[in-house]
């Protein structure tokens, strides 16, 4: 595959000696949109992890455009072009929606873009980080990982707790940014639907394992392998 | 707007207000006054290193003594213009950071405390056993500064450096505002509360961590070639545990992460010990302790936040009367 920018080889990782990823082969294509499917403990947010270095790589390799990245620091993997956008929003309480987009700032990243992207932050951009709601705070923490200027972004779980209108918003977000293909996108979520309806191919995780890989078309009209894997089913 | 800039600015102007009138109120202890203005540039860069990058540490005293050495021998050897002096200072005193940055930024806690002491303590026992050059506990002597920008002479009783310590002071308040609010600035506050989180969204911890180190360092070193140059002494004292404890003390005092707070702990904590040391010079301490005990019970985040905190109890006193 010459067109992948991610690949990931032979994988084994985890936390301390515990094996939380057992042997993992993924491919990330330039511009593509990849779903991550799984449920609850099936090693989804531990696969991104690994791919940022915050997860120890016990076997096999981690390449980004070619070039081997598994002794690099998070900072070093984030310079290069990867983009976490983490669960647990990791939000500055005390710093303010400006203040937490400015601290991550790089480059020739604006403020004026995240708040194109985000109206909503604009509005809010001298409240305190703790002073959002969850919708809000997963924007920021989009807007904030964006300032990085990541090619390939890996957004962790970003619907979780939030409201319908809340995720609609965001999924119209994620469209714009994988729209021009300049970007990869990986989406991690349980909302298996929703993410389906967005990715282009999609791999279903479990126990630590790619368990099935292919269209996410394929995967939508298949709601038995839905159930059994995630435990939801998914209309076609 | 002129509401926000009053109130943005308003703290500038009120300590420029108090720097002018305690000149013309206190002529005569001058000396006392510009020690505050030194310690105040001491506790802007441990306020620096500790209150924005959470860097604990006791020795900053480190760099404070190794800027005095610096400013103090490159003006006896080289040259004795006080700026050029203050310059040195700020390289010793960042190229002692930077290097024992190096190690320390690798450890936490209490690992990383007991280290900054043990390079304070090292520091001074090279100074004490480098008798030739620093005049070990003798002091080094023999500091002569030439006038202040050519035209301003130190003189006796202390005027110029008032102003000459005022000034660089300023300086710093004015250069570390700038900083705390830039992108680096908050990206130290960003590991102050989370290094992982900042790892996460792609910061070099380490790195920043050992950048604000350094950083305090310099303005630390600053301080150590300010009072190098004005009192014209330099002992092994500059390098004391006492010393980055009563800065750290001040720091607590006035409240960490907000540079006025450095401000307001310094003058408070130099003028109830100045004052208290003067009426009852064996019982002093139980004051500065009895301050420090009641600032930590009941105003956590200092006595920077004593003016929001009233404010709240005469809101909370209204709403109950009405």
């Amino acid at each position: 595959m010459t067109d992948t920018v991610l690949d990931l080889v032979n994988v084994t990782a985890g936390y301390g000696p515990t094996h939380v990823l057992r042997g993992i082969d993924l491919h990330v294509r330039a511009g593509e949109r990849l779903a991550v499917i799984g449920r609850n403990g099936a090693g989804k947010t531990t696969l991104l992890g690994t791919i940022m270095g915050l997860t120890k790589l016990h076997e096999g390799s981690v390449r980004l455009r070619g070039q081997p990245i598994d002794r690099l620091a998070p900072f070093r993997r984030n310079a290069l072009g990867l983009g976490l956008v983490p669960q647990t929003r990791d939000i500055f309480a005390s710093l303010s929606v400006e203040e937490n987009l400015l601290a991550a700032m790089r480059g020739d990243a604006s403020l004026d873009e995240a708040y194109a992207l985000f109206p909503r932050l604009k509005e809010r951009r001298r409240n305190g980080g703790r002073q959002l709601s969850g919708g809000e705070q997963q924007m920021l923490a989009i807007a904030r990982t964006l300032m990085t200027r990541p090619e390939i972004i890996l957004l962790d779980e970003p619907l979780e707790g939030l409201a319908p209108v809340i995720c609609e918003q965001l999924m119209s977000v994620f469209e714009d940014l994988a729209a021009d293909g300049s970007r990869s996108v990986v989406l991690v979520e349980q909302h298996a639907e929703a993410a389906l309806a967005f990715a282009t191919r999609a791999i279903l995780m479990a126990n630590g394992a790619v368990v099935w890989e292919g269209a996410a078309e394929d995967l939508r009209r298949n709601p038995d392998l839905l159930h059994r894997h995630v435990g939801v089913g998914v209309e076609a | 707007m002129l509401r926000r800039y009053g109130s943005q600015y308003a703290p500038a102007v009120l300590m420029i207000a108090v720097a002018v009138a305690a000149f013309f109120a206190f002529p005569f202890n001058l000396a006392f006054l510009t020690r505050i203005l030194i310690m105040i540039v001491l506790v802007l860069s441990l306020d620096l290193v500790l209150g924005y990058a959470g860097i604990a540490t006791l020795g900053q005293a480190a760099m404070y003594g190794a800027g005095a050495y610096a400013a103090g021998l490159f003006a006896i050897h080289v040259w004795a213009d006080p700026v050029a002096g203050l310059l040195i200072g700020a390289l010793a005193g960042a190229a002692l950071a930077a290097l024992a940055g190096l190690a320390l930024m690798r450890t936490h806690g209490l690992t990383l405390i007991m280290l900054t002491i043990a390079v304070a303590q090292i520091c001074s026992e090279i100074a004490n056993r480098a008798r030739d050059i620093t005049g070990g506990a003798d002091g080094l002597r023999g500091i002569r500064m030439q006038p202040v920008l050519g035209i301003w002479e130190f003189d006796f009783i202390g005027r110029t450096g008032y102003w000459y310590a005022f000034a660089v002071a300023a300086v710093v308040m004015v250069l570390l505002a700038v900083l705390v609010r830039s992108p680096f600035g908050l990206s130290l506050r960003g590991i102050h509360q989370s290094p992982e989180r900042m790892l996460a969204i792609g910061a070099p911890v380490y790195w920043r961590r050992h950048a604000a180190y350094t950083l305090g360092g310099g303005i630390a070193g600053i301080a150590g070639a300010l009072t190098a140059q004005i009192t014209q002494l330099v002992s092994l004292e500059t390098f004391s545990f006492a010393l980055s404890a009563e800065a750290m003390i001040m720091l607590i005092l006035g409240g960490t992460g907000r540079l006025y707070g450095a401000v307001i702990g310094t003058v408070i904590f130099m003028w109830v010990h100045h004052t208290a040391a003067a009426n009852d010079p064996f019982n002093w301490l139980f004051v500065i302790g009895a301050m420090v005990l009641a600032v930590v019970f009941f105003l956590p985040t200092g006595l920077i936040s004593l003016p929001p905190a009233l404010k709240r109890l005469a809101k909370g006193g209204r709403h109950a009367g009405s």
